[in-house]
């Protein structure tokens, strides 16, 4: 058990003050501004915005430089920040089919109406370190444009599918009539959790934790072979009713990733075979975190479909309880406090221990 | 008076205060400073900073979940002769909300209405479209042709 200490205020301002100047750096080098990091470093800022569950890029690229580029420690700060905010209420769902698109590809249709659309992706680079990137000063070609802007029709490209009945439906009538929607920041979480908590929990989990499960089917773990149906991300338009208006009305935009899944099914005693879906939706630009988030959310529906549940991926308490990195690093890192009293009762036992041990090696020795 | 307008008029409203939560702050200020007419207003509820949750559906439509919060900025002021504007807008711009609430009161001023309208609200969503379209092309310039290739052991 942590103890309070007392003293050592005067160590504790020191090592503050060493760390504002070790996150200073040397002073000759110009300082970080924050619209340098949100600009030049826009994934580390999705990353916080996503997991710290907060979209403004302004905080997140400020935490980032608090924080001197540790992402937990940034997302520690805005998850902090936020529980100063009072809430003024829920948005409408946003529409991702209306969504104004940088990317959209998928894996499982090479001819899609509107076509796939790259967008500014690392696929296809060769992984090579651009040492011309190191020279400053270097302004990149524009990029190019076309004549026309984008369809503007983009369908799903899983309705494709619904068209012919070989996927199951998103909407399920028993879902859309229960109106109560779960938010884990309001309640503590308890099991079992609907899908709507799995997905707030896995929207603001750990990158690296989610990517790690989704992972593991892939292996072999609870396999449900899975398809990247399609993935999305550009900007929506967030639609929100104030109480004194009466209706909703857009109060800006926000950018997303979404990433919908096709996976296999076998089929069960009440529903045909067909294919089944995965959904992962997070603010910004985070593509690994969204196909991840989909192949954990069809993992976790392992009990909806009848299927059994054989992996970790599929154990929603596991899951849902430790996908949290806030949570995790809160746990984890407390045990390099003060653990004095506690640490000296143990010693106390484990002494006493082997000193008993001892002398009844003695007496039986006698 | 009233503040709700009811249903057959909301959508005049609703087109404006999107477009305004959208606008650039250096060009609401261009156009307060020539549109506002020397109009006085008292703060209904000064500028204020909070979130708004927030939500997604799985698969895109279906069952609705909890996405995340953002940071809002809301204000609501009053003109003299009583109309009362809103202003709600993304970020934690204050003086971005107090414009939006001003222009929204401006707007419903019928004798004033399709005058800022054309000189600022259209001014200001041709640019927002513009920025979109800019974008958009550029996306539409990676769309891809991709050719499956017939693998040489399976050839016949």
């Amino acid at each position: 058990m942590y103890v309070a200490v007392k003293g050592g205020e005067k160590a504790i301002d020191n090592a503050h003050q060493y760390l504002a100047e070790e996150r200073r750096g040397n002073a000759d080098v110009a300082e970080l501004t924050l619209e340098q990091i949100s600009e030049q470093l826009s994934h580390a800022v999705s990353r916080v915005m996503a997991e710290g569950s907060l979209f403004d890029s302004e905080l997140a690229a400020l935490a980032i430089k608090q924080a001197r580029g540790d992402l937990i420690e940034a997302i520690f700060l805005i998850r902090a920040y936020r529980t100063t905010l009072p809430r003024f209420g829920y948005s409408e769902p946003i529409d991702t089919a209306a969504m104004a698109l940088d990317r959209r590809i998928s894996a499982t249709f090479k001819d899609l109406p509107g076509g796939q659309i790259l967008g500014p992706t690392f696929d296809y680079t060769h992984r090579l370190l651009d040492f011309a990137l190191a020279a400053e000063g270097l302004t990149p070609e524009p990029a190019e444009k076309t004549v026309e802007t984008l369809d503007a029709d983009m369908p799903r490209v899983l309705e494709l599918l619904n068209d012919e009945g070989l996927i199951e439906p998103a909407v399920k009538e028993e879902e859309l009539a229960d109106s109560s929607v779960g938010d884990l920041t309001r309640e503590p979480l308890e099991f079992p959790a609907g899908r709507d908590l799995r997905l707030q929990n896995l929207a603001r989990g750990d990158e690296g934790f989610i990517l790690s499960l989704g992972y593991s089917p892939q292996r072999g773990y609870a396999r449900n072979h899975a398809f990247v149906g399609e993935i999305r991300i550009g900007e929506v338009a967030v639609e929100f009713s104030p109480e004194e208006l009466g209706f909703s009305i857009e109060i800006g935009d926000i950018k997303v990733s979404e990433c919908e899944t096709v996976n296999q099914f076998q089929g069960s005693k009440k529903e045909p075979a067909q294919f089944t879906r995965g959904y992962g939706l997070a603010f910004g630009h985070c593509e690994r975190k969204v196909i991840s988030m989909a192949l954990v959310d069809r993992a976790l529906r392992w009990q909806e479909l009848g299927e059994d549940k054989v992996a970790p991926v599929q154990d929603e308490e596991f899951v849902l309880s430790h996908s949290d990195n806030i949570q995790a690093t809160g746990f984890v890192e407390h045990i390099k406090l003060p653990h004095y009293v506690d640490f000296q009762s143990e010693l106390e036992l484990v002494r006493r221990l082997r000193a008993n041990a001892l002398q009844e090696q003695m007496e039986a020795a006698e | 008076m009233s503040e709700k307008i009811n249903d057959s008029n909301f959508e005049p409203r609703r087109h404006w205060m999107g477009v305004l939560a959208r606008a650039d702050l250096a060009d609401l200020e261009r156009h307060w400073k020539r549109e506002n007419g020397g109009v006085h207003y008292r703060h209904l509820r000064p500028p204020e900073t909070g979130l708004v949750m927030a939500r997604g559906r799985a698969g895109g439509n279906g069952q609705r979940f909890n996405l995340g919060e953002m940071t809002v900025t809301r204000c609501s002021l009053q003109f003299p002769d009583g109309i009362v504007g809103h202003g709600y807008v993304a970020g934690r711009d204050r003086r971005h909300a107090e414009l939006a609430a001003a222009f929204d009161a401006l707007l419903q001023r019928p004798e004033r209405q399709e005058q800022v309208k054309q000189h600022v609200i259209h001014s200001l969503e041709q640019k927002y479209i513009a920025e979109k379209e800019d974008r958009s092309k550029k996306a539409a310039a990676t769309k891809v042709d991709f050719y499956t290739m017939v693998r040489g052991e399976d050839a016949s």
